[in-house]
């Protein structure tokens, strides 16, 4: 609680200045090896991907199923290693950290992940305190008395009551404090790094904002860098500082939350949209004004724009995966008629 | 709408269904679906709606059971009805689509294969008609190359593709009414999109009613004519989609708008509801919400709250009603 004090820019976001604790340039992995004399081929889980996160900042990954979320965080804790491109962080170079100083690295718990489902995440034979000091029994750097006050600082942090939580094991509480309990067993090793990973896509509504709370308190009280990673917007609103949008192992769009999704700028972002349930009748694009014609054209298997088969705005350009180009509002965007589309919408249903 | 001088295609009254040791989990629900309607059941987990869709189908888990109630099916009665009996209406009356799509499918047959199979088994087509209508029907739901999908298997397609094949094989034999039950949660919200538009088109051209249990309010809305709101067990209030989420009656309907999302993305205090819903079978003389509520006063614990009609085909059960006719939402 006490960053907060030492870090008053945060409240309005972090501002640009301030140097990334992460930077991931041109990052591509393959689970599959490349062949000899080819490009990534149809193994590229992620393709050419950068992105940057500043201490205190939250920034969502958006995107399908497949699309290289997940990947990304497990090349940044080295479960995976990149084919090309470079991870720093804190100024490090990730990719010449071998062996020990890799092992070494994990243990200290700088970077921490949470995962989707804590029942299946959490061991179920183990009681909160010991699930939350684990972390701490592997980084090894504090005596069993710190130890146990970090356990009880942790759960006051994400909102439990140390005294009715300790002794209980997953099974025995709610849904909320679950991933509260994940949450703060992440957090015991005071990392500068969260990777939440469907953070909330398990939760109902009532947990759901409660989580999502919590995680812009986190990163307030101990200038916490979030990334979160969820298909599914509403897992960022309201809380989220800048968004970077995958389809098919690209970034395809980034930049500020409330430019990139009130006002797309790659026709994918658009689609993803105008595809988000609301209950309030927003003026907004219909999902069939973006859909392509099931008729059109075909496309080659490779070098084609990730997104070209679904693009409604796709042209002959389209044949050349096009480069993130930046655009006005501190963003960037990887299309050839990024922003541009908008003007080609006809407001007729003809599609649909 | 529904056609008023039509009955409606399902009518449930006074439905208790209990759980386990006599845990009642769903407490005297009542709703009736019109023809051609579409109906959302609104809930989080644990609220009855699936075990309430799931008595409508025939298919409570072994430890549920229907303490009392009636549901009829088009003139049909099917309370108590023999397991003979459900299995004539299941399929081709009633169709339904969950949640874990690739669960309801053969891993070993291709998909066109299951689709034949219902086609020969109830409507009595031949090999060759009914795999000419099969085909059609992949091709009615969007799927691209439906030659190719007939010859598939369940793990050759995405998760949208199969579920768009389920909704293929409910709809083959022309059901009054099509029951979705979380059919859209796992699926990526680009597909969650085009299988709502789908569900709506099909409700259109097969003059199909649908009832569409969901957690999520934002999914009726873009849906759904009339809404039915559950909360630990009950219906709290119910109405024409558009009336109840421009005017919600109910403080829990008002508690879910103000969660859910609104579709912008500035930087923001979020809404909480505060507390947990009560246990399953919690014993609670008065409103079930009313720990959570913070218009809660003595009057809305200390007896029963029932479902008061505010005409026009709504409804709400609150105690305080009256009190917070113009509340600030």
């Amino acid at each position: 609680m006490t960053t907060t004090q030492e870090r008053p820019d945060v409240d309005d976001g972090p501002e640009a200045r301030v140097a990334p604790l992460l930077r991931v340039t041109d990052l591509s992995v393959s689970y599959v090896p490349p062949k000899k004399g080819t490009s990534l081929g149809t193994g590229a889980a992620l393709t050419e991907a950068s992105l940057e996160v500043r201490p205190g900042e939250i920034v969502g990954i958006v995107g399908e199923t497949g699309s290289g979320k997940t990947t990304l965080a497990r090349a940044t804790v080295g479960l995976v290693r990149p084919v090309a491109g470079r991870i720093e962080f804190a100024g490090q170079d990730m990719g010449a950290l071998r062996g020990r100083a890799l092992r070494e690295f994990r243990r200290s718990g700088q970077v921490q992940l949470v995962f989707q489902d804590p029942l299946r995440s959490l061991d179920p034979d183990l009681t909160v305190a010991a699930l939350v000091r684990e972390p701490l029994d592997i980084a090894g750097t504090l005596s069993r008395a710190e130890r146990h006050e970090r356990v009880v600082e942790s759960l006051r942090l994400v909102g439990l009551d140390p005294d009715a939580m300790l002794d209980r094991r997953p099974r025995q509480l709610s849904g909320g404090q679950r991933q509260r309990v994940s949450l703060a067993r992440a957090i015991s090793t005071r990392p500068q790094l969260l990777f939440c990973d469907e953070p909330v896509s398990a939760l109902d509504v009532s947990n759901r904002n409660l989580v999502l709370s919590l995680l812009d308190r986190l990163r307030r009280d101990l200038g916490l860098a979030v990334v979160i990673i969820a298909h599914d917007l509403r897992s960022l609103a309201g809380i989220a500082d800048r968004v970077a949008v995958f389809y098919r192992s690209r970034v395809v769009e980034q930049g500020p939350i409330q430019a990139v999704l009130e006002r797309p700028a790659h026709p994918y972002t658009g689609l993803l949209t105008a595809s988000a349930p609301s209950v309030t009748h927003v003026d907004r694009l219909r999902p069939d004004q973006l859909r392509p014609d099931p008729e059109a054209r075909s496309w080659p298997a490779h070098g084609v724009c990730v997104f070209a088969a679904r693009c409604r705005f796709a042209h002959d350009a389209c044949t050349d995966q096009p480069a993130p180009v930046r655009l006005a509002d501190d963003r960037e965007a990887a299309c050839h008629v990024a922003g541009e589309w908008r003007a080609l919408i006809t407001d007729s249903k003809e599609a649909s | 709408m529904p056609d008023p001088t039509t009955s409606p295609v399902l009518e449930v009254s006074d439905l208790q269904v209990s759980v386990g040791d006599h845990l009642v989990a769903v407490h005297d629900v009542s709703f009736s679906i019109g023809r051609g309607e579409s109906v959302g059941l609104v809930g989080e987990s644990g609220s009855g709606k699936t075990l309430t869709c799931r008595a409508a189908l025939g298919l409570l888990p072994k430890t549920g059971e229907v303490d009392h109630g009636r549901i009829v099916l088009g003139g049909t009665e099917l309370t108590g009805a023999t397991r003979r009996t459900w299995n004539d209406v299941r399929g081709t009356r009633l169709g339904a689509v969950f949640q874990d799509s690739a669960s309801y499918l053969n891993p070993s047959l291709t998909v066109g294969h299951q689709l034949a199979e219902q086609l020969r088994v109830k409507r009595g087509l031949s090999r060759t008609d009914a795999h000419r209508r099969a085909v059609e029907l992949f091709a009615e739901v969007g799927l691209h190359d439906p030659e190719g999908v007939f010859h598939q298997y369940p793990h050759e397609l995405s998760g949208g593709m199969q579920q768009r094949v389920l909704i293929a094989i409910a709809v083959s034999c022309e059901p009054e009414l099509l029951i979705a039950d979380e059919a859209t949660t796992a699926l990526d919200v680009v597909i969650q999109a085009e299988i709502l538009d789908l569900l709506d088109r099909l409700r259109e051209s097969h003059g199909l009613s649908l009832l569409l249990v969901t957690h999520d309010l934002a999914v009726v809305a873009e849906t759904c004519e009339r809404i039915l709101v559950m909360y630990a067990g009950e219906i709290v209030e119910s109405g024409t989609t558009e009336e109840v989420l421009a005017r919600p009656r109910h403080p829990y309907t008002q508690a879910l708008m103000g969660v859910a999302t609104i579709g912008t993305w500035e930087r923001r205090a979020l809404e909480i509801i505060p507390g947990q819903p009560p246990s399953v079978g919690e014993d609670m003389p008065g409103c079930r919400f009313a720990p959570r509520c913070r218009f809660a006063t003595e009057v809305c614990t200390s007896g029963p709250v029932a479902l008061a009609d505010l005409g026009e085909g709504r409804a709400a059960r609150c105690a305080r009603i009256d009190d917070l006719e113009g509340a600030p939402a």
